[in-house]
């Protein structure tokens, strides 16, 4: 496989079992290639700091796992890790939420309000991209218009990259300018 | 009869405690509960691992030379960290932490009581205190760090969503290595709590059979018992802290565990 994905929103589409989380992941070295090589703007991920590639290009997983505490305590806490501190205000705002969520236990919320405190919590980093992890197969149909709206109006508002893991051409097609379809690990037509 | 005045004990006096076991076996047979081998087998070991120990203390004693105390109690350290690591099998790489922990939890705790003048610097009194402490880092080592696979394998998502936002392997994992060093210690802070009420320790049974005052069979149960806290302690801190890294690879990123992940 050989991609390059330019700045923008892209979706990478295709079945379950297409490699598709398999590459957002290696995109921010939670997990190595057995071979291949990644760059960031030209520079081997593996010679990057992988924390510091991590804030660059921000996760937000499929499943929403906060930790224990407050909304504001996971919006804080990616910051905090190199001594910065948010007002969570902010990137509450752009994932949708308002500020009356942040002294509420994040593992409290909804799926849907605690997929949207992920999103927060990696906004506050301010990365240069978003890899979004099917960011909506959690969520039922009337909250997943809600959070796609979302995304759409942060990529126009802040200027983010995305890549937009889905198995749905209909967000893809919403979601992304570009779209890379995947199958068994490949890149497909 | 054992005698007040005397601790000679015969193999008779042995041989007759063997009614109880057949008691248990009783029971297993009846309630079916599959369990009469191993009696047998814990009979046997415990009949020959105790008889080779006692001859092997005897040979130290008699020689009183802290050489050979500290060589006993170093494959006790070894045996130890064996044992632990087969019972704390979802952790990888978990000998060389746990043979830190012992051997630290050992040294320090057996050097603390010497330096403090508690106990002479003789084997008498070193190879029994070093192997009360010694088992207890084991157990200690050994569930505090089967809690920790346990704690990590259900938190996955969590860790690896931590590690996502920038965070190092311990910064992601470390309310999880609290929990388990928790665990690893509040047994034995319990088991303090009640001691003398639900039940007797050993030692303070073994002094009282051997004809000792009470009095005196109770401060040397209690200098034991505060010991083993810290020895406890230690290797669990020990254990977990490092015993982490084994589920991290050098670069913050959570090694694939056989059973779990996606």
């Amino acid at each position: 496989m050989d991609l390059t994905l330019e700045p923008g929103a892209t979706a990478l589409l295709g079945p379950s079992g297409a490699g598709k989380s398999t590459l957002l992941r290696l995109l921010n070295r939670l997990a190595d290639p057995d071979s291949g090589a990644i760059s960031l703007h030209g520079e081997d991920v593996r010679s990057l700091d992988p924390r510091a590639l991590r804030r660059r290009a921000c996760l937000v997983p499929q499943l929403p796992s906060p930790l224990p505490g407050t909304v504001a305590y996971n919006v804080r806490f990616g910051p905090s890790l190199v001594g910065r501190s948010v007002d969570p205000t902010r990137p509450l705002e752009l994932a949708g939420l308002s500020s009356a969520y942040a002294e509420r236990e994040a593992s409290r919320l909804s799926v849907g309000e605690q997929q949207r405190v992920m999103l927060a919590r990696a906004l506050a980093l301010e990365p240069e991209v978003l890899l979004l992890d099917e960011p909506t197969s959690a969520l039922d149909e009337h909250t997943r218009a809600g959070v796609e709206a979302t995304l759409a109006e942060l990529a126009l508002r802040t200027g983010v990259s995305m890549v937009v893991v889905t198995h749905d051409r209909g967000q893809a097609n919403r979601l992304a300018t570009r779209t890379v379809n995947l199958r068994d690990g490949r890149i497909d037509g | 009869m054992i005698g007040a005045a005397s601790i000679h004990i015969s193999i008779g006096e042995v041989a007759a405690s063997l009614v109880l076991v057949a008691v248990a076996a009783a029971v297993s047979l009846w309630r079916r509960v599959d369990l009469e081998r191993d009696l047998g087998v814990a009979v046997l070991r415990s009949f020959l691992q105790l008889t080779a120990v006692g001859y092997v203390i005897q040979a130290i004693f008699d020689s009183d030379s802290l050489w050979l105390v500290v060589l006993l109690l170093a494959v006790m350290v070894g045996f130890g960290s064996i044992t632990a690591r087969s019972r704390a099998k979802g952790v990888p790489g978990a000998l060389g932490p746990i043979v830190l922990a012992l051997a630290t939890a050992a040294v320090v705790t057996i050097g603390l009581v010497l330096a403090l003048g508690i106990f002479h610097p003789r084997p008498r009194y070193l190879v029994p205190v070093g192997g009360m402490v010694i088992g207890n880092a084991m157990t200690a080592a050994a569930v505090s760090l089967n809690r920790l696979a346990d704690e990590i394998r259900g938190s996955a998502l969590r860790i690896e969503a931590t590690l996502a936002l920038g965070a190092t392997s311990w910064e992601a994992s470390r309310d999880l290595v609290t929990r388990s060093l928790r665990s690893g210690m509040i047994t034995l802070v319990d088991s303090t709590k009640t001691t003398g009420i639900v039940f007797f320790p050993g030692t303070m049974v073994g002094m009282l059979l051997a004809g000792a005052r009470p009095l005196d069979a109770v401060r040397l149960q209690l200098i034991l018992l505060w010991s083993l806290l810290g020895s406890v302690a230690l290797s669990s801190v020990l254990a977990t802290g490092l015993g982490y890294r084994g589920f991290f690879t050098p670069a913050h990123q959570l090694r694939d565990l056989e059973d779990g992940g996606s």
